[in-house]
């Protein structure tokens, strides 16, 4: 039933440290609900007043940055894995 | 061949079919070798295009010390291309990269300023910005120069087209988006169905973790629009894929090599299931001379990736 979700260092003040919490499939906007309901203020870091991603955050399913899938709306399924990730540069 | 300077010899790289590393029939594999640039790495044809086209503009004069945030391929052709035209030069480099770049750095007399490794490529920029503010200074800017851009579209993007028109996809390394907005555009322009897609490192929990989202960087030349996908790849698939390299077809090329390998498999096994295969080329940025204290080819897995995430690698 469920969904592994990592959360980045800088946002696990929220999760109270935890690094890996397990949510119920469905798209990324539902899951950033499920976030949000259970560590509360979360949603904000991710989102923009606007409703879409904050442009220095990733979120990848299985290793695919949503923002080249459906964004928001990329369903993910039981067993699938989504990491937030901030943005990095190299070079 | 003949050649009045090294500099002549940067670009027109060969591109070589891997058909051992193809995952699946129909679909062939081919790797522009990079690490066949004078310095060995990609970065040759930027660090003459930004040199040139900051003389050209005039911003450029022989009184500036040229300074430039790198990971290191940047800061070894620019510090190549420095010396043959007469400045000295400055690189900003995160304390943690391989001990290869920075002797490279200072064999071509660059001066070496070290920015907190912890803080990546990111606090790379942030110190040379800092000291740019002195006007003795110019900094060519990789993450912001157009003439990254254009040296992809003008080289790589082109080099591609001439060597295999019938290209359905193309794979490389997220950095500074510049071989991917300048090659990208190129190919597009030639054929819109090509496929642009990026390969990007999965950096070590150390890296993110003294991080804040404000520290987030997103360079100003890179155009997101141009990628029709963008995949994240741990250091432990980089080494098996630049091993695989290796073993399966004599190409020994640096780690963030293999990363693009790994991603070249998905996108092939798309192409396959979508279109009937095709021809995917992988941009392989540099050999693997600079990666050797990793011991990424010596040791077991474990030790590998340890010691892989340990250094930058990107």
């Amino acid at each position: 039933m469920a969904v592994e979700v990592r959360i980045p260092t800088v946002f696990r003040k929220f999760t109270g440290g935890e690094s890996v919490v397990e949510l119920e499939a469905g798209t990324i906007s539902d899951l950033i609900d499920q976030l949000e309901a259970r560590f509360p203020g979360l949603k904000e870091q991710l989102l923009t007043e606007e409703g879409e991603l904050h442009r220095f955050v990733n979120v990848y399913v299985n290793d695919e940055d949503a923002r080249y899938l459906e964004k928001l709306e990329t369903k993910v399924a039981e067993g699938e894995t989504v990491a937030i990730l901030p943005s990095v540069a190299g070079g | 061949m003949k050649y009045k300077s090294v500099l002549d010899t940067i670009g027109n790289t060969p591109l070589i079919e891997v058909p051992r590393l193809s995952p699946t029939e129909g679909v062939r594999l081919w790797v522009k070798l990079e690490g066949e640039n004078p310095t060995g790495s990609v970065k040759d044809r930027i660090a003459l295009a930004m040199i040139e086209s900051a003389e050209a503009s005039g911003e450029l004069t022989k009184d500036k010390i040229v300074l430039e945030p790198t990971s290191g391929n940047t800061g070894i052709a620019l510090a190549m291309v420095t010396k043959i035209r007469g400045y000295r030069f400055t690189a900003v480099l995160p304390d943690n990269a391989s001990a290869e770049r920075v002797q490279l750095l200072k064999a071509y007399g660059a001066e070496v300023i070290f920015s907190e490794g912890a803080k990546g490529t990111n606090g790379s920029v942030a110190l040379a910005q800092e000291v740019a503010q002195d006007e003795r200074y110019y900094m060519p800017f990789q993450y912001g120069n157009p003439a990254n851009v254009e040296a992809h579209y003008r080289g790589t993007g082109q080099e591609i087209i001439d060597d295999l028109p019938e290209v359905k996809a193309f794979v490389a390394g997220l950095g500074t988006g510049g071989t991917l907005t300048g090659t990208g555009k190129r190919l597009k322009e030639h054929d819109p169905s090509i496929k642009v897609v990026a390969a990007e490192p999965e950096l070590g929990e150390l890296v993110y973790g003294l991080r804040s989202l404000e520290d987030g960087y997103i360079p100003p030349i890179f155009d997101p629009d141009i990628l029709d996908g963008k995949v994240k790849v741990k250091a432990r698939d980089s080494i098996v894929w630049t091993k695989a390299l290796l073993e399966r077809e004599g190409i020994f090329a640096g780690i963030s090599s293999g990363a693009v390998i790994w991603v070249a498999q998905r996108v092939g096994e798309r192409l396959a299931r979508d279109g009937g295969g095709g021809d995917v080329v992988c941009l392989l940025p540099d050999g693997g001379w600079k990666y050797l204290s990793t011991e990424a080819w010596t040791e077991d897995l474990d030790t590998a990736e340890t010691q892989v995430e340990e250094t930058l690698w990107w």
